[in-house]
């Protein structure tokens, strides 16, 4: 934001960063740096890390034993998997919970615009369906201009087609609020399809840093992104020739 | 295709809709739409659960013409209504409603403060907790009416010691349901007020306080039919006044007649109360209102 007086060049930046959960370590020293405006996107198989680390540098994890640093902006916003609007509130005062400030509906209702939902806010949530409720939460995390945003599988709840409209806004949204993103998922294509970095997480250690090289405009299709997913999946475990029985086994 | 191969029931829907006949495969059925039995509970129809009470009543007043009653025991529905009119011309009845009225509404307010405050201080803090919440429900084990003794040494027979025992018989279930209702908020609802930044004002403005409001409610309802049951005991007991005074007196007269235009009295006042509450609750959670329809 031009009004901050210096700019931030790094958004993120964890040190030894270390939990574990009984004797188990579940984050065993990671060192994670996200440059100013970078997207990243963290995949690993389930129990692998990814969203412990998320919970830590979101600060959400106060109850976790653990040791390490973890540096963020001031500014931060998180979208849950699911979109934890409160209920009793309408979706313009869910939008603008916790802003303060003059103009503070003025800018929930053109956030509320950018996300496709220009005059619902007086709508209670549970009248939004699950896809909008979704934009709404996006909304709110988008209103106090964060400069990094947390997001902990935003999209997996929702339906195969509802998900890729949302990658399609999520792109149009972060053209215009370019914050940092840290994006948990578990999907190889929708990190492919939206990241600038993949990381993969493995038994609380990064297994993979890919840097994805492909133009803005992303195509499923396209060798590169074949390439990439392929070296995704074989960092995951995951062999892309069909499956045996013995594969499954193993990777369960 | 003749008829007789057609289950009963497509007989009668072919005959109430007459559309088309179209020659059934052979093996099927027509879909019994409009005969379609139905699991769940019907629908209850609008003033339905007034037959019942109107059924007792026509034969309560066919008894009581045929002379089957006693009326010292039980008089019939002509003579309650007319005895009723007779107490509400003469102030009678107004001069004991109002007394019963003004104790239960004092001590539902008090009570209910009283719960409010006492489940704020042990849903909120620690040490409120620690020393709130084990003292009630030590209270709740003894039942109001085992404290008569006590609170009549303390506070005499009179006015405050009626609001008193009114306003413990409604602390506790407002207390009870507004507490667990503020311990019960819902965790991801609390990380997500974290995560905003919210202050420890804001939490307890748009979080805390709406999400209890249900448990609060369930808590109120029960607290104001406790209110009437408490008061219909105190008035029977040690009372210049009120309608549980004027029921014991006429008990002693064996007037029947004025014994049963106090309860109706109080069943009407359960019943509008509880409406009452129901209202508020529907305006103040108006937004699960749009929920359940």
């Amino acid at each position: 934001m031009a009004s901050d007086a210096r700019e931030l060049t790094t958004a993120v930046r964890t040190v030894a960063l270390r939990r574990s959960f009984g004797d188990r370590d579940v984050l065993d020293g990671i060192d994670l740096e996200i440059a100013r405006g970078e997207f990243v996107a963290l995949i690993g198989r389930s129990g692998s890390g990814k969203s412990t680390l998320l919970r830590a540098v979101a600060g959400l994890d106060d109850s976790v034993a653990g040791s390490g640093e973890v540096w963020v902006p001031k500014r931060v916003s998180l979208v849950f998997q699911d979109s934890r609007l409160l209920p009793w509130l309408r979706v313009l005062d869910n939008v603008v919970l916790g802003q303060a400030g003059p103009g503070v509906k003025e800018r929930g209702r053109n956030v509320l615009a950018e996300v496709g939902l220009a005059g619902r806010e007086k709508a209670w949530p549970h009248e939004l369906s699950g896809g909008e409720q979704q934009r709404a939460a996006l909304a709110r995390s988008l209103v106090s201009e964060p400069q990094l945003l947390l997001a902990d599988e935003p999209f997996g709840a929702l339906d195969a087609l509802t998900r890729i409209r949302m990658h399609g806004l999520l792109r149009t949204l972060l053209r215009v609020h370019h914050p940092a993103v840290l994006l948990v998922t578990h999907d190889v294509d929708e990190a492919l399809l939206l990241a600038d970095r993949v990381l993969v997480i493995e038994n609380g250690r990064f297994s993979l840093d890919l840097r994805v090289d492909l133009p803005d405009e992303r195509n499923a299709s396209h060798p590169d992104f074949v390439r990439n997913r392929e070296l995704l999946l074989a960092a995951l475990g995951v062999e892309t020739a069909p499956a045996t029985i013995e594969d499954l086994q193993e990777i369960s | 295709m003749s008829t007789k191969a057609l289950t009963r029931e497509t007989a009668i829907v072919a005959a109430a809709r007459p559309s088309p006949r179209q020659p059934a495969e052979p093996g099927l059925e027509l879909h019994p739409q409009s005969r379609r039995r139905r699991l769940g509970r019907q629908r209850s129809l609008p003033g339905s659960r007034l037959l019942g009470p109107l059924i007792i009543v026509v034969v309560w007043a066919a008894a009581s013409a045929l002379g089957l009653l006693d009326p010292r025991l039980l008089t019939g529905p002509g003579d309650v209504a007319a005895t009723a009119w007779r107490l509400i011309t003469d102030g009678t009845l107004g001069e004991h409603v109002l007394a019963s009225l003004s104790r239960a509404v004092l001590g539902l307010v008090i009570g209910t403060v009283a719960g409010v405050l006492l489940a704020i201080i042990a849903g909120l803090t620690r040490l409120g907790e620690s020393l709130v919440d084990g003292t009630v429900q030590i209270k709740r084990a003894i039942p109001v009416l085992a404290l008569i003794p006590l609170l009549i040494l303390w506070l005499g027979i009179g006015e405050e010691f009626k609001v008193t025992i009114v306003a413990l018989g409604v602390l506790i279930p407002i207390y009870i349901n507004t507490y667990s209702a503020l311990t019960g908020i819902d965790r991801k609802q609390i990380e997500l007020a974290e995560s905003l930044g919210l202050s420890r004002w804001q939490y307890v403005r748009y979080v805390l306080v709406p999400g209890a409001l249900p448990g609060f409610f369930v808590g109120f309802r029960l607290a104001v039919v406790g209110s009437w049951m408490a008061l219909i005991v105190v008035e029977t007991i040690n009372a210049t006044s009120g309608i549980g005074y004027m029921m014991s007196q006429a008990q002693l007269y064996a007037q029947s007649d004025i014994i049963l235009v106090g309860l109706v009295v109080y069943g009407v006042f359960g019943f509008v109360s509880d409406a009452l509450v129901r209202l508020l609750e529907r305006k103040v959670l108006s937004w699960r209102v749009t929920l359940a329809s």
